[in-house]
């Protein structure tokens, strides 16, 4: 029965905490934020726990791929957010790592009326560190740098603004951001 | 030019102290409580329930409290608090033929199973005010009979069985959702009976009176009013099955509307469909005319260009606090616009003044 | 959920205890529970929130969103194992715990002594109210008689 333990226990505030982590982490893309207070059956880091249990709700279809897709996940997903879990298409948020959410050209990027009926993605990472790529656009002073597991995929998910994916990195309980706006060099 | 100004706040802070003395008026009168309004206001509460989108009586009776009994003030304090809410999800469609019916009447069929219940109406009651409530009486008690056990079966079943009226197609489909997704037109059904659910009962019940005057006449009977309490389900996924999480008061009322038939449709009568949260059916029956005003199009109808039969017409005027916060805000400060307006016309009176000088 | 599997018997029993739960006016739950408890722990802290409620076109079509309505929910683990939910309605977080403590020790050996000192009450409290508004309403059903009949 651990599917029921591990939610946030006082939810206003670590909610808040959190939802602020994750807005900092999208406004600021490369910034790596701290989200906690989630305790999530393994694979999951507490990081991705607390971006679900703050994000998700009966009204955002999520998608599990890979290794995230178990039965422990699965039934902590459901008590917990009440989120639906759907086909990667049909998808508002969807979780695992770079190489199980691939192709990424599977997931929504909005419509010209209503960019916002997008997918956010949720990857998973071994460490988040302010290395590597270089971010430049809107939220980053200069540059920024994150360790993407790859560029060209977000070259091209760049080019589709203003539709596209949105993407968290969580790591441990770390969080930072790529949203569709920044551009990857 | 762009002029911005701030101040006001202790003009504010003075409207909104003497707003609640006023509120609260003669504190020589006793105090009205919340639970005194949710008891003996229940229809005020049943409709800032219904236009409020919220079913909860204390909570209206609360905010009727405050809006000092604007009804449309009182709806959009529970509009605002209901967006605080997290929604646990959505219920299984309400069973309205399992209803625990205080009133169930049809004005199409004298005999039928289950009989017509009068209920509390106001109906023959005979429009002169009672100065004994004056005296603040107390209500004799009312009178009691045996409960038939008989089942009481929507009327619509009867004309069903004849092929006489359109079917539902049943769907368990996730509807749509207007206050998650902005409305867009075309408009099913689903959505247009969410809107009118949650729309004004005034504007409704003037545009369902405009039918019967002529605009988009469609000659309707009431089939079947029927006013009680339903269970409300849910499926529970921690649980695995759906168990009754609570239960609501409803007014549900079908109309039988004439229908000669078209290219695809033999004649036969067709539906409109009202159903609304607590004691209301003028709302209810008002919803059901429009609904089926509404239908209009999807049945082959001639349009005649009537209000009612106008979808972008009806919905995108039917929510008050929509229209009131339109409204209303054109007595906030406009200074600027009205600056600009200002010099056009002083411009255009000078064009004019030099022509007529010429 | 990976519980374990209850048989359908299981759940209309759980489903009916549930259901008079969710319906008993806050005041009285809390007055007849009061002193109840077991040691436990709280999975889903007490939360308010709103349920959609729906309804179909014409009583029997597709569905449509009707409206919402307030919900107080709460789920806890008893320390001898079974997970007790509490769904109310309307808003109190003192009666959906209070709820979920209950359904939690429904599941124990204590289960016949509160169905009969909680659940069998509340259950004839509610049969009571039910009855209350039926008695009223039949006498208020018309009977025809017919006082000319028309023929030609």
């Amino acid at each position: 029965m651990s599917a029921l333990a591990g939610g946030f226990t006082d939810a206003p505030v670590e909610a808040a905490r959190a939802f602020r982590g994750i807005m900092e982490a999208m406004a600021r893309p490369g910034r790596i934020e701290m989200v906690a207070g989630a305790v999530p059956p393994a694979p999951l880091s507490p990081a991705a726990g607390a971006v679900l249990l703050t994000l998700c709700d009966p009204e955002t279809p999520l998608h599990l791929a890979g290794e995230t897709d178990c039965s422990p996940v699965r039934d902590w997903v459901t008590f917990h957010c009440g989120a639906p879990l759907v086909a990667a298409e049909a998808a508002a948020f969807a979780l695992g790592d770079w190489a199980a959410l691939q192709p990424v050209s599977r997931f929504a990027i909005g419509t010209p009326d209503y960019p916002d009926r997008s997918a956010t993605l949720i990857v998973e990472m071994p460490e988040l560190l302010a290395e590597g790529a270089v971010l430049r656009g809107p939220g980053i002073a200069d540059t920024a740098a994150l360790n993407l597991p790859e560029i060209e995929a977000f070259q091209a998910n760049r080019r589709l603004f203003p539709l596209g994916f949105d993407v968290l990195f969580t790591s441990g309980n770390r969080v930072a951001a790529l949203p569709r706006s920044t551009e990857v060099g | 030019m762009y002029v911005a100004v701030k101040g006001g706040e202790r003009a504010i802070e003075a409207a909104h102290a003497w707003l609640a003395e006023e509120r609260r008026g003669d504190v020589e009168v006793q105090e009205l409580s919340v639970a005194q309004i949710r008891e003996q206001m229940s229809l005020a509460v049943a409709r800032v329930m219904a236009e409020g989108s919220l079913y909860d009586p204390d909570l209206a009776a609360l905010a009727i409290k405050q809006a000092r009994g604007d009804l449309i003030e009182a709806i959009f304090l529970m509009r605002a608090y209901r967006t605080t809410l997290p929604r646990f999800g959505a219920s299984r469609p309400v069973e309205t033929g399992d209803m625990a019916c205080d009133r169930r009447i049809s004005a199409t069929f004298k005999d039928l199973p289950g009989g017509q219940v009068l209920g509390p109406t106001f109906d023959y009651t005979h429009r002169l005010l009672d100065f004994k409530l004056a005296a603040e009486g107390g209500a004799e008690p009312a009178p009691r009979a045996e409960p038939a056990p008989e089942a009481v079966p929507h009327v619509m079943g009867f004309l069903n069985q004849e092929g006489l009226i359109e079917t539902e197609a049943s769907s368990d489909a996730a509807p749509p959702d207007l206050t998650r997704e902005p409305l867009e037109l075309p408009a099913d059904r689903p959505l247009r009976l969410q809107a009118l659910a949650r729309g004004d009962e005034g504007f409704l019940l003037g545009l369902a009176y405009s039918t019967q005057r002529g605009y988009g006449r469609n000659h309707a009977f009431v089939g079947e009013l029927r006013l009680g309490t339903c269970a409300v389900e849910m499926d529970i996924p921690e649980l695995g099955f759906a168990i009754e999480i609570g239960e609501v008061e409803l007014t549900e009322c079908e109309t039988v509307n004439q229908f000669t038939g078209s290219k695809t449709e033999p004649p036969q009568f067709t539906r409109g469909y009202g159903l609304v949260f607590g004691r209301a059916e003028r709302k209810a029956i008002s919803m059901a005319l429009v609904d089926r005003a509404l239908r209009a199009e999807e049945l082959g109808e001639d349009l005649s260009g009537a209000p009612a039969q106008d979808t972008e017409f009806v919905l995108a005027h039917a929510d008050n606090i929509q229209a009131t916060g339109f409204l209303e805000h054109i007595k906030l400060p406009h200074y600027v616009d009205f600056q600009a307006e200002l010099e056009l016309v002083r411009k255009l009176r000078a064009g004019v003044t030099r022509e007529a000088a010429e | 959920m990976t519980s374990a599997p209850d048989t359908k018997e299981e759940n209309s029993a759980r489903k009916r205890w549930l259901a008079i739960l969710a319906k008993t006016p806050h005041a009285r739950l809390l007055a007849l529970t009061e002193g109840l408890s077991a040691p436990h722990e709280v999975l889903r802290a007490p939360e308010i929130g709103a349920v959609m409620v729906r309804g179909r076109a014409g009583g029997t079509g597709a569905a449509f969103n009707l409206g919402e309505m307030t919900v107080t929910r709460c789920s806890v683990r008893l320390a001898e194992g079974p997970v007790g939910h509490g769904y109310v309605q309307g808003r109190s977080k003192e009666a959906a715990l209070r709820a979920a403590l209950v359904d939690g020790m429904m599941q124990t050996a204590v289960s016949s002594q509160l169905e009969a000192e909680v659940l069998k009450p509340l259950a004839a409290e509610a049969a009571a109210r039910v009855r209350d508004r039926a008695e009223k309403a039949a006498a208020t059903k018309v009977d025809f008689f017919t006082l000319v009949r028309g023929e030609a």
